[in-house]
């Protein structure tokens, strides 16, 4: 067991880390949520994708670099320890993407990758419904058979950026004499094909950061069908174990703060304050931990592992360490805690908050951990 | 010993619920986070009818000189409601340092103040709309002039940047007037909390996941019981930090510092379980919730932070050892 890196990975690392040092932009960009913002982070990624360093884990075919598994943990690690912008195209990257090289066709990788890697197409999830929230397989939006396609008819509500991205991916009901699990279909769409509606939701800092999508008899190419029809939910796991694993969460981001935190508690800590300084420092143990584990878990994948339920463990834990991680800065801050000011603390607080509701809440993950990690009967539901 | 809420004060609280239950304070919240103070200002006159603006004014200045439990219970019900306005400041902490003609005023429902107490308030709250801006420099007090805006993460507060104008003359109890401010901010804390219990355990009753009411579920029952607790077991020490305000206790600064603690780590678990029992909805800005979230978490940096009053208990009550 050791924590060296091979010299191949330390090159790359340091590569990462001298190009991000002459190209992250000086002042943090307007936020995603906007439209301006979201514009400048559209070209933001297309910057990195022409470095080669915005998709480094995929294929060179479609963009990437070929770069192992710990690599791209590394490449997280120097990203936001350079305090570098927001993945706009995240919902894409890090969870169609993974759904795609496992169970797409090579047409839809070849047609669907290089644009997402350059930031040409920003992609938005598409599951949650009014009904159907943590309850998934409650959805009710329906795909029915036309000729050479499908026609897409129903609501699905909370779809991150969808206010301003390009194309949605989501599970509708394909059998209408289906139940829960069974006869849905995974589908991709345009969000400006004839038929859709999206109305932008504002979020609790008042940026339209999710939005409905309103569906009428929407046109979807058989081509557009990732999976088997009426396979959606398996198709469908792939893409949730990656948004509760590591590939949305990666441990850099949270380093990279728990580093913001020890600045700001050097600089405005009071080291007699035992139980503020104490939690400083479980922050910073907690984001190693994190770090950690996710070592362990590459290793594990590397040796042919796959994520399961251990990515609810995942989810659980940086959840809360990211909540932890904000409300001990506002702490630190004393009277300042309250300003939305450029420490941006507020802000980051106010994202974390929802870390334990989306991607399935955490009730929902100590469930499922305690129901297929742990092996206890599972309740009703 | 009575430990208890007197007839009056449970109908006073009760006629304030009515009274607020009867407008849009959302409205009201929100226009006022807009910089439209119209609807505020005429709920805060309205309020003042019912006797909350003049409770610590003397009576000598029309005031109804009544106790700080009087003020607790108004306080309550100001934050189940999320009304806003510097109520903090003029209600509770105004009266506690000068005696003039101003809180005649105050009593009436005309003056609104806002006031600065540095270190632990340095920002003045509602500064373009108060006419009454007061700051305390040690035993003085100034006049100030609003400077720089500083959003709040709770868009209703309207905090300024304090600069410090002519002197007004010797401030009659600074020590006492910071324990009135902490005091009510602890009470408003409190009814913030409950508003968001009741609006969780109201959605839990309501919301249906995998075919049955999400409050069926073990999960959920055992965070709502947490919340409970913690709020029921927050609301005696408000209380009681009312009585030792009231009676000038030597013990006032700890038992106002242990309501803060209490009412503030209450109301924060009861914003965090509302929100994760709500899901996304309660993340929206439309939502109701995130007025009431907001001003927790302002309210939990307001008036002294947690580790500034665990430290005013701990002196209190390792010197009560010693
Ligand atoms: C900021 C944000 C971004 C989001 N982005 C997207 C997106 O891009 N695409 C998308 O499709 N969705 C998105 N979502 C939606 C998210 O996935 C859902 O909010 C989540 O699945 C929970 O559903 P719900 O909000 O309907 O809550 P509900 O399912 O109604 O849950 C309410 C409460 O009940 C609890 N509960 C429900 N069932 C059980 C049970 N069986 N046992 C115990 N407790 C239970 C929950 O834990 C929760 O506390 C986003 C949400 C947020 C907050």
């Amino acid at each position: 067991m050791d924590l060296e890196l091979d010299e191949h990975a330390a090159r790359f690392r340091d590569e990462v880390r001298s190009w991000l040092a002459e190209n992250v932009p000086q002042r943090p960009l307007a936020s995603f949520d906007t439209a301006e913002g979201f514009a400048r982070h559209r070209a933001w990624e297309a910057r990195l994708a022409e470095a080669g360093l915005s998709v480094v884990a995929w294929p060179e075919e479609f963009g990437g670099r070929d770069a192992s598994l710990l690599e791209w943990v590394l490449f997280e690690e120097e990203y936001y320890a350079a305090g570098a912008p927001g993945r706009v195209s995240q919902n894409g990257i890090f969870m169609l993407a993974p759904t795609l090289f496992s169970h797409g066709t090579a047409e839809q990788r070849r047609r669907i990758l290089p644009p997402m890697a350059r930031g040409q197409e920003v992609w938005a999830q598409a599951w949650s419904e009014p009904e159907a929230g943590s309850d998934i397989a409650a959805l009710r939006s329906t795909a029915t058979r036309t000729e050479g396609g499908w026609l897409l008819s129903g609501q699905k509500t909370w779809s991150s950026r969808a206010a301003f991205a390009d194309k949605a991916f989501g599970l509708f009901r394909s059998d209408p004499g289906s139940e829960r699990h069974r006869g849905l279909t995974y589908l991709m769409f345009d969000l400006r094909a004839e038929g859709v509606r999206v109305r932008p939701i504002p979020q609790l800092d008042g940026e339209p950061g999710f939005a409905e999508i309103f569906l009428d008899g929407v046109f979807v190419p058989d081509a557009d069908v990732l999976g088997e029809p009426g396979d959606g939910w398996r198709v469908a796991m792939t893409t949730a174990n990656n948004e509760r694993g590591l590939s949305l969460r990666s441990p850099g981001r949270f380093l990279a703060a728990a580093d913001r935190l020890t600045e700001l508690w050097q600089r405005v800590g009071d080291p007699a304050d035992t139980a503020l300084s104490g939690r400083v420092a479980d922050a910073w143990i907690g984001a190693r931990a994190y770090q950690l584990y996710t070592f362990g878990t590459v290793t594990r994948l590397r040796e042919g592992g796959s994520l399961g339920p251990e990515s609810s463990v995942n989810k659980l834990f940086w959840s809360h360490l990211d909540l932890a991680l904000h409300e001990t800065a506002l702490d630190l801050l004393g009277p300042d805690g309250e300003l939305r000011a450029e420490h941006g603390w507020v802000d980051g607080w106010l994202f974390a908050l929802a870390g334990p509701i989306y991607g399935g809440t955490d009730q929902i993950q100590r469930n499922t951990v305690a129901e297929r990690l742990l092996g206890l009967p599972r309740g009703d539901r | 010993m009575r430990f208890a809420l007197s007839a009056e004060q449970k109908d006073f609280a009760a006629s304030i619920g009515d009274f607020l239950s009867d407008v849009d304070t959302a409205a009201a919240a929100r226009d006022w986070a807009a910089g439209d103070p119209g609807s505020g200002l005429t709920l805060w006159r309205g309020l003042a009818g019912i006797g909350i603006t003049g409770l610590l004014v003397p009576e000598r200045f029309d005031g109804l000189g009544a106790d700080p439990v009087d003020l607790v219970v108004a306080f309550e019900r100001l934050g189940y409601h999320a009304v806003p306005g510097p109520w903090v400041d003029t209600a509770a902490v105004l009266p506690m340092l000068l005696e003039d003609e101003l809180l005649a005023g105050v009593a009436a429902g005309e003056t609104l103040a806002s006031v600065a107490l540095p270190p632990h308030v340095p920002y003045a709250l509602d500064a373009d709309v108060a006419e009454a801006r007061i700051a305390v420099a040690g035993t003085r007090l100034h006049a100030f002039a609003p400077g720089r805006a500083l959003p709040s993460v709770d868009s209703c507060r309207r905090l300024f940047e304090v600069r410090e104008g002519e002197v007004l003359g010797a401030a009659v109890d600074p020590p006492l007037a910071f324990d009135a401010g902490v005091l009510a901010t602890a009470a408003q804390l409190l009814g913030a909390g409950q508003w968001l219990l009741d609006a969780a355990v109201d959605y839990a009753r309501q919301r249906r996941q995998y075919g049955r009411e999400i409050g069926r579920y073990q999960a959920v029952k055992h965070l709502l019981a947490d919340v409970v607790t913690r709020l029921e077991l927050a609301r005696p020490l408000v209380h009681a930090a009312a009585i030792a305000v009231r009676d000038g206790a030597p013990t006032r600064a700890r038992d106002v510092s242990a309501a803060k603690v209490a009412a503030g780590e209450a109301a924060y678990l009861a914003a965090r379980t509302g929100l994760q029992v709500h899901g996304a909805i309660g993340y929206t800005a439309e939502h109701e919730l995130g007025l009431r979230l907001a001003k927790v978490r302002a309210l939990v940096a307001a008036w002294g932070t947690r580790g500034m009053h665990h430290r005013r208990v701990l002196d209190a009550v390792s010197g009560a050892v010693a």
